[in-house]
């Protein structure tokens, strides 16, 4: 079915079955323990998940397959956030039109900054792209004002000249985002015993298009196309010699890994109307790296498992505080319970980036191929057969 | 490989497939039956705070968290009672609000919107915060107003000085207590008149966002009003560490007064700079070269150093203010950590206090009915003298401080010195000022 073998076809319906039952998985704990504190399965975070998710697939088109390390992706999930703002501001707050405007300038975007910097590769295309990014970053910020009202991002107001829809509702409110009619905030909530379970709208949006992405990619993956991107990976001298041009192949991988990202943007403005510089910043382009290298380059769940990895860190560790650390270690005597959130004082809340940062050395160093190596290697563990050389080369970790 | 098996059956098939997932998310549209966003149910009632943990105005978070940690205290029965003694409201009984007991969540803004709004966003729908307060910059605020606005709750603004947060980018549920960039000029500019005369010629640096653009506009135009000139506004990027490229075209430009839009590192570097070039100790046009900086705040006194000695700027308050209000906050803060509170910890404790105090005298904590409460409240006692919260923008209007670096500190944090208590009168405006027009509040969201 779909055109997808034995293999794939599993992957993608176990990622089919995850994403739908994300609000469940991601709330194992009572609503009122303890542990609360560990739930991620809010609407928001939920949907940061697949949306950077979706950002992730597409950086790893690039750079899993062509191995071309591109610094300033941010920029076009920038670019896709303001044109989807851009959109609600000016036509409706229909979510379709803002998503497809957002794919179609950072299209054009890529298509731009891609037939620059893909004359140079290596290291070069990699400075290349830094620079594009954060020359993107400093127009957004202050020299196109006017258009992206710098510093203080791109919001909607209530005299916003709306053509297919009101400036304002009728109770004087800035209308929502919606899908025909279907409010992108609106959230259903399921009480079981003590769990609260959060269904949204928009975290079901985001993550159909993140299937439909995930499958396109492992469909790029398999295809021709594909084979002669890992061919230009593996070496491009080569290719040059053997009488074909990669560019057009490297173009095209830009430009589809632009696609992707200016997708993830405006879908981040589609679930919330707002449109920053700082998402075009280079720490935001490094932050898509990250999440490639840590869940496993060139994989194709790797990435996906890389974006939900920081994004928890982001969300969920950095507010922990040495309040809900005393409550934890209440059973403890006095003097103790001090030492004990003395010493886990500097990994949690404003030291978030330190617990990400150690965990990211570690899975560097023990795990060269990312998460899914892990989950590689635990399978291995559990079954007496040696490594499936069956399995397709995509899930092999880049080098 | 792949094997494209597109049959007439197989796009049925997987149409329907993609047509019933389409339609599943539209069984889980029911809303929920609570009046308002995040009701309290329980015994308690869950506050967010905001306040930036990393980046360039850390400082001013990590003193606004402790503010906060001592409003709750305070609130919830303990401590001395700080402000709630001196408050001019007596609706708060020390046993909470509305007999609930306040709690709180944390957060990190990182001074940026896109996270900022990712943590209040995840204390409105996890933790159930049902009110959001804090922020250390405008951009913050206003972008976090706005989400507030969309998600039915109150924002209560913190450090936050542009026009724009009650002017243009105002919103029904935003209230802010601090001043902005207007009031600064319009309490500075009689003191720079009275001390540098009315023919001054002056250059303006201005850090690049909303809160500097506003700032230098309000206070070019109240000097301008004295006859002064402006010969050049100069915007440097908020990320700028070295200023050195900025100041060197200051002493060619036949100017005599060098403003600086710029608040914490930013002016801690700009400044010193400017004095290691000179400016301080030059003549020009036949008098000494002067250096202003609007927005004053001790921690930035402390990074500073030597330099701002002598340097006149404005503040929302300080801590050796004498009233029973400020001394009341100041010595409880200071018993709580052994050293006095900037203007940021207490822009956010009244904050805090008069949130409570709103809920109390509504008698919910419905966002509309505490709004009401808010707009228009007259108190006084939380340090700034008699002060109103305005219906028409929900900006406090309060005593401005006009401060100036002391020439012979006695302690590292006794580096200002008030020179004029700018009464309240001088600093109000007509809510349809220019500098604040062109944005509505817009009808107040509950959440409903």
């Amino acid at each position: 079915m779909l055109g997808l073998n034995k293999h794939d076809r599993t992957l993608l319906i176990i990622v089919a079955i995850l994403t739908m039952c994300a609000p469940f998985i991601l709330n194992p704990f009572p609503t009122d323990s303890g542990m609360a504190q560990f739930n991620a399965g809010y609407p928001d975070l939920m949907q940061r998940f697949v949306i950077f998710g979706i950002f992730a697939i597409g950086f790893n088109i690039l750079f899993g397959l062509t191995g071309y390390l591109s610094f300033g992706h941010a920029a076009f999930l920038g670019v896709g956030s303001y044109s989807a703002v851009w959109m609600f501001k000016l036509l409706s707050m229909n979510v379709i039109p803002a998503i497809l405007l957002a794919m179609i300038i950072s299209g054009l975007f890529a298509v731009l900054i891609g037939y620059v910097s893909l004359r140079r590769s290596g290291i070069y295309f990699s400075i290349l792209t830094l620079a594009f990014a954060q020359m993107s970053f400093n127009l957004a910020y202050s020299v196109l004002t006017p258009i992206t009202n710098g510093e203080t991002g791109l919001q909607l107001t209530l005299d916003d000249p709306r053509i297919l829809g009101v400036s304002a509702t009728a109770d004087g409110g800035i209308p929502v985002t919606s899908l025909f009619g279907l409010e992108m905030r609106s959230t259903y909530e399921m009480a079981v015993g003590p769990w609260a379970f959060q269904f949204n709208a928009g975290y079901y949006l985001c993550a159909l298009i993140m299937l439909a992405s995930f499958y396109l990619s492992i469909r790029i993956f398999r295809s021709p196309f594909g084979m002669m991107l890992r061919a230009v990976k593996s070496n491009q001298t080569r290719l040059n010699y053997t009488g074909l041009n990669p560019r057009p192949y490297t173009l095209a991988a830009f430009v589809i890994s632009g696609m992707y990202a200016g997708l993830a943007g405006g879908l981040m403005a589609s679930m919330d109307p707002l449109a920053g510089a700082e998402r075009m910043q280079w720490t935001a382009s490094g932050e898509v790296v990250l999440m490639s290298i840590l869940g496993g380059a060139g994989t194709l769940i790797g990435p996906v498992l890389g974006a939900g990895f920081i994004k928890y860190f982001e969300n969920i560790f950095s507010k922990i505080n040495d309040t809900v650390l005393h409550n934890w270690f209440a059973f403890l005597p006095d003097g103790l319970e001090d030492a004990v959130v003395f010493i886990i004082h500097p990994f949690i809340g404003k030291g978030w980036h330190l617990t990400l940062g150690i965990l990211f050395m570690l899975v560097v160093i023990f795990l060269p191929g990312g998460l899914v190596e892990g989950g590689q290697r635990i399978r291995r563990l559990f079954s007496k057969k040696p490594a499936d050389d069956g399995k397709p080369a995509a899930t092999k970790p880049a080098e | 490989m792949s094997k494209s098996t597109f049959t007439r059956r197989g796009v049925l098939k997987s149409g329907a497939v993609a047509g019933a997932g389409l339609a599943l998310p539209t069984i889980f549209t029911a809303s929920s039956v609570a009046a308002y966003t995040n009701a309290p149910s329980g015994s308690s009632v869950t506050l967010g705070f905001n306040v930036p943990q990393t980046g360039p105005y850390a400082d001013e978070g990590a003193d606004e968290l402790r503010a906060y940690e001592l409003a709750v205290e305070h609130l919830n029965g303990g401590g001395d009672g700080g402000m709630m003694n001196t408050f001019s409201s007596k609706a708060l009984q020390g046993n909470g609000i509305l007999g609930r007991k306040v709690d709180f969540v944390t957060g990190d803004t990182q001074t940026k919107s896109d996270a900022a709004r990712a943590s209040a966003k995840s204390m409105i729908e996890k933790d159930g915060a049902v009110m959001i307060t804090g922020g250390s910059s405008s951009g913050v605020a206003i972008a976090v107003q706005g989400l507030c606005q969309e998600a039915g709750v109150i924002f209560m603004a913190g450090l936050t000085h542009s026009n724009d947060t009650t002017g243009k980018d105002k919103k029904a549920n935003g209230f802010r207590h601090f001043f902005n960039g207007y009031m600064s000029g319009a309490a500075l500019a009689p003191v720079l008149e009275k001390m540098y005369g009315n023919d001054r010629t002056a250059y303006h640096l201005t850090a690049d966002y909303t809160w500097g653009w506003t700032q230098e506009e309000s206070i070019a135009a109240s000097t301008e009003a004295l006859g002064w000139n402006t010969v050049n506004k100069v915007r440097t990027p908020l990320a700028a560490t070295d200023f050195s490229s900025y100041i060197a075209p200051v002493l060619n430009s036949g100017a005599d007064v060098l403003v600086l839009n710029h608040y914490g590192g930013n002016m801690v570097n700009s400044l010193t700079n400017a004095v290691q070039f000179g400016l301080r100790d030059k003549q020009v046009n036949g008098k000494n070269f002067e250096i202003v900086v609007p927005l004053y705040s001790r921690l930035m006194a402390r990074g500073a150093g030597e330099n701002v000695k002598g340097i006149f700027g404005s503040t929302n308050w300080h801590w050796s203010l004498t009233d029973e209000g400020s001394k009341a906050f100041v010595k409880s803060f200071g018993t709580k950590y052994g050293f006095p509170p900037s203007q940021a910890a207490h822009t956010v404790y009244c904050q805090t206090l008069l949130y409570a105090d709103a809920c109390e005298r509504a008698g919910s904590h419905d966002p509309c009915a505490v709004a009401e409460a808010l707009e228009g409240f007259e108190f006084d006692g939380l340090g700034n003298g008699k002060t109103l919260y305005r219906a028409e923008d929900h900006q406090c209007f309060k005593d401005v401080l006009v401060v100036k670096g002391k020439e012979n500190p006695t302690s590292e944090f006794d580096l200002l010195e008030i020179v004029e208590v700018t009464p309240a009168s001088q600093v109000t405006y007509a809510p349809d000022h220019p500098m604040f027009a062109g944005g509505a509040l817009g009808t107040c969201n509950s959440g409903a």
